[in-house]
Order: C-alpha cells, then sequence, then structure tokens
C-alpha cells in the first residue's frame, strides 16, 4: 500500500487549476493555428488570428486565457494500492480549488443554483472518481466555461435511429448552438452505457490529446465525417461565418442495452483547458 | 471585408446609422459591463419604478464579467459572455436609451425588433480573448451592485477594442448572413 498524503493532493490542484487556465495546449493551438491557414472568412481569419495572440498574451503575462474560468471539474484516477493519508480526498481536491482560484487571480463563478448565491472561492468542484490498478493517483483539472456546457445535449435515442440518428443528433447540436458556445469548437461524444455515463464519456472524451482519433477505425472514419459535416455548416469562427467550425471531434462508445441507444454531446470551446499530474 | 469604422463611447445615433453589419470597429471611451445578475437587478428596478444606479441613455454595455485583478493590473481577463442569456431583459433597456451592446452569439427576434426601433447596434467581440480584450482596458471602477463582485457593473475606458459588426441598426444579422454566405450542406 502507498500512502499519498492529502496535502499533496491540495498543492497539486491548486497549481493544475493555474496552470489549465493561464496555459492553452500545444495541441489545441496548433489547431487554431492550422484553422487560421484553412479559413477563407476574412472576419474568422482576425478572430482566430486574435485568440492566438491573446493565447501567447496570457501564456507570457500569466493571465487566464478565458475570463470564465470555469468550474472545475476534477478527475481522480486512483490506483488500488493507494492509501490517502492525512485528510479526505474530496476535501483535498476542494481545498485545492479554493487555493488555486485565489492564488490565481481565477474567476469565482460558482454559485448554489436556486438562490444564486456565489459560493466565494469556486468550490465545490465536480469531481470524479475512478479506481484502476497500481499504486499510483492521477489528477486531471479540467476547467469548464459554461458558454460551451450550455450548449451540451443528452438524448435517450431509439436504436432504430441508429448511426444515421447519432450523426443527425450530433450536427443538430452544432447548428443550434451557433455562435454561442464560442466557436471553433471541440465536440466530445459519448454513445452507449447509461444516461450518465454517456455523459461522463462525452466529457472524458474532451481530455484526449485534441485531433487524435479514436483508436476503432469505424468509429475514427465517423470522428472524420462528422468534423467534415460540421465545418461545412458555414457557422464559422464566433458564429459570424467561415469554414472552420470546429477543430475535432472526439467520440467514445460504451456498451449499453438492448433497449438503448444513450448519445452525449459535449461541447468545449475553443479555450480547451486541461492539465494533469501523478503521484 | 467592409471597411474599419472607429467608434466613440458613450455614442451619437448618427455614427450608429452608419455602422453595417460586417464592418469592423475600433472603440474607445467609457462603457459598463453588466451580465445576468445585475440585468436581473436592473429589470427588477425598472418594472418596481425604481431608480437606476447608471442612466443607459446612449450608452453602451459590454456583456462581461472580469477576473479579479492581479497585483500591477487594474483588471483580470475580460472577454465577453453569450448574449442571448440576457435577450429577455434587453428590449426594456434599449426603451431606456441603451444603444449599444457588446457580446458574442446571436440574439433574439425581440431584441433584433426592439434594436431596429431604437437604432441600436450589437457588436460581437472574440469570445476567449480575454487576456487581449483586457489589454484594451484603460480605467475600471466599480459604480453598481459591488457585493456582485464580477457581476457587478464596472465602468470601464477601453482603447482600441476590436469588435464586429454583428447586427446593425437595421437589422441586418451578421449571424445569418455569414453562415450562410459559408455553408456548404446539402440539405
Amino acid at each position: 500500500m502507498r500512502e499519498i498524503h492529502a496535502d499533496r493532493i491540495t498543492e497539486t490542484v491548486a497549481r493544475l487549476c493555474i496552470d489549465a487556465c493561464y496555459h492553452i495546449g500545444d495541441d489545441v493551438k496548433a489547431l487554431i493555428e492550422k484553422a487560421r491557414d484553412t479559413e477563407v472568412s476574412p472576419h474568422g481569419r482576425k478572430i482566430l488570428e486574435q485568440l492566438i495572440e491573446n493565447i501567447n498574451i496570457s501564456a507570457a503575462h500569466g493571465l487566464p486565457v478565458c475570463q470564465d474560468t470555469g468550474m472545475a471539474v476534477v478527475f481522480l484516477e486512483i490506483g488500488q494500492d493507494v492509501h490517502i493519508t492525512g485528510g479526505n480526498i474530496s476535501q483535498a481536491v476542494n481545498k485545492g480549488v479554493h487555493q488555486g482560484y485565489r492564488k490565481g487571480y481565477l474567476r469565482k463563478s460558482v454559485l448554489t443554483p436556486l438562490d444564486r448565491i456565489n459560493t466565494g472561492d469556486n468550490t465545490p468542484a465536480v469531481i470524479h472518481t475512478e479506481i484502476v490498478p497500481g499504486d499510483r493517483l492521477r489528477i486531471i483539472v479540467a476547467p469548464k466555461g459554461f458558454g460551451s456546457e450550455n450548449m451540451s445535449r443528452l438524448k435517450m435515442m431509439k436504436p432504430a435511429e441508429g448511426i444515421p440518428g447519432i450523426k443527425n443528433f450530433i450536427l443538430e447540436t452544432v447548428i443550434n448552438a451557433g455562435g454561442n458556445p464560442c466557436p471553433p469548437v471541440i465536440v466530445g461524444v459519448g454513445i452507449g452505457g447509461t444516461m450518465e455515463k454517456a455523459a461522463y464519456i462525452s466529457k472524458k472524451a474532451l481530455l484526449r490529446r485534441a485531433g487524435t482519433h479514436n483508436p476503432d477505425p469505424f468509429i475514427a472514419n465517423l470522428e472524420r465525417e462528422m468534423l467534415d459535416s460540421i465545418n461545412k455548416t458555414g457557422i464559422g469562427p464566433m458564429g459570424l461565418g467561415g469554414i472552420v467550425t470546429a477543430l475535432a471531434v472526439h467520440i467514445d462508445t460504451y456498451p449499453t442495452h438492448i433497449a438503448g441507444l444513450p448519445a452525449a454531446v459535449n461541447i468545449q470551446c475553443h479555450a480547451a483547458r486541461h492539465k494533469e499530474a501523478w503521484l | 471585408m467592409n471597411e474599419i469604422k472607429i467608434l466613440h463611447a458613450p455614442v451619437f445615433s448618427h455614427e450608429l446609422n452608419s455602422l453595417t453589419a460586417g464592418d469592423s470597429v475600433y472603440l474607445t471611451g467609457t462603457i459598463y459591463t453588466a451580465r445576468d445578475a445585475a440585468h436581473r437587478l436592473i429589470y427588477q428596478m425598472i418594472m418596481e419604478g425604481k431608480p437606476l444606479p447608471v442612466d443607459f441613455e446612449d450608452q453602451v454595455i459590454y456583456y462581461a464579467g472580469p477576473c479579479p485583478a492581479k497585483p500591477g493590473h487594474i483588471i483580470g481577463s475580460c472577454g465577453p459572455t453569450t448574449s442571448s442569456r440576457m435577450d429577455v431583459y434587453t428590449p426594456l433597456l434599449l426603451d431606456r436609451g441603451l444603444k449599444v451592446m457588446i457580446g458574442k452569439g446571436p440574439r433574439s427576434p425581440e431584441v433584433i425588433d426592439a434594436m431596429v426601433k431604437h437604432g441600436a447596434v450589437y457588436l460581437a467581440a472574440a469570445g476567449g480573448a480575454g487576456a487581449l480584450i483586457a489589454s484594451c482596458i484603460k480605467h475600471v471602477e466599480v459604480v453598481a451592485f459591488e457585493d456582485l463582485g464580477t457581476e457587478a457593473i464596472h465602468r470601464i475606458q477601453v482603447e482600441n477594442m476590436p469588435l464586429i459588426t454583428a447586427i446593425d441598426s437595421k437589422g441586418n444579422n451578421l449571424y445569418k448572413t455569414g453562415p450562410r454566405r459559408y455553408s456548404r450542406l446539402e440539405i
């Protein structure tokens, strides 16, 4: 049994919150640069140029890429041979979010849902845990902005709707979202499982290195086909018209019930932020 | 692309009439931030006939909630938020003389009708370019609802804020015409 102190989790989460908000991954930046080179709309190109400049300013001055520093979504992959000492794991994560959002001058956007009272420190985080083999702890912090989260959808489809139905659902979701979620977007899709499993894997698909494909060649082809269709909508950067509406489509699947075909589409804006660490 | 125009805030109506959907704009002057909570409160105050903390006649509202300022900075990242959440409150503010809105994403038909009626325009900022836009902000003060934190109304001075005329005072709408121009979907 390997011991990991709760304080190390707190420190790591705090650091990852700040790092994720200040530094866009090279994978996403490379896709935005490629988009600028392929976009034909003059406004679209100009917007993409501004996004690249913005990424550079953020990194150089230590500023959040986007003022919506999101709700902190924290994925914990806990090795079954790990023992957390010195505190409660959820409290350790929330303490990390509290510290990271204060020290990093990140926006506190979390509030109680009905009476809309801000909690003041961006807690609580949304924490997903998985028990995995081994004696290590993997922590992924993915701050999620709500311009894009609000445009996400889930549908319990009929099996008869099949793959054509799923393609329509993905495309319809992106078209309905239009300029709202800050395109160019990354589209995370979860197919199968139960209602919550589909939503979970659609979010987890966004953690993949942007633009890489599902190892299953059939699903990889579906990703290519959907990216092509989405970029034919004409929505373009910020919804003002253009040929780059999405940077990538990531689809993951899970077995489901004979009676069902759940599908979830989690839209991610171009400020696709996630950082990870292994303890 | 249309030409680049210079706009000063607060605005004069005749300047707005010359803006056409698709025009790039550099905005300089004094504007106000307001987003979800501030809109809800302002709307309630108008409905209850109470005096407003800000007179919106000929003013510009920027839908934004900034990050806190780091030491040595006057403001944190400050990009636009999704405008459509403010649609339900906007016609009433346009009745009160609001002339320009800055945000991101499309507006409802009701907002566009009210914009045409009052000769108002809607300008789009690049969503997610919060650090870049913060570099255009030269002065900041909270003028109402301080307890709302990021959602308070801030009076800010901007210099050459880069924007695109998304919906003009005649109701021309780049969110409709732009995607239509580049669509290659076979439906």
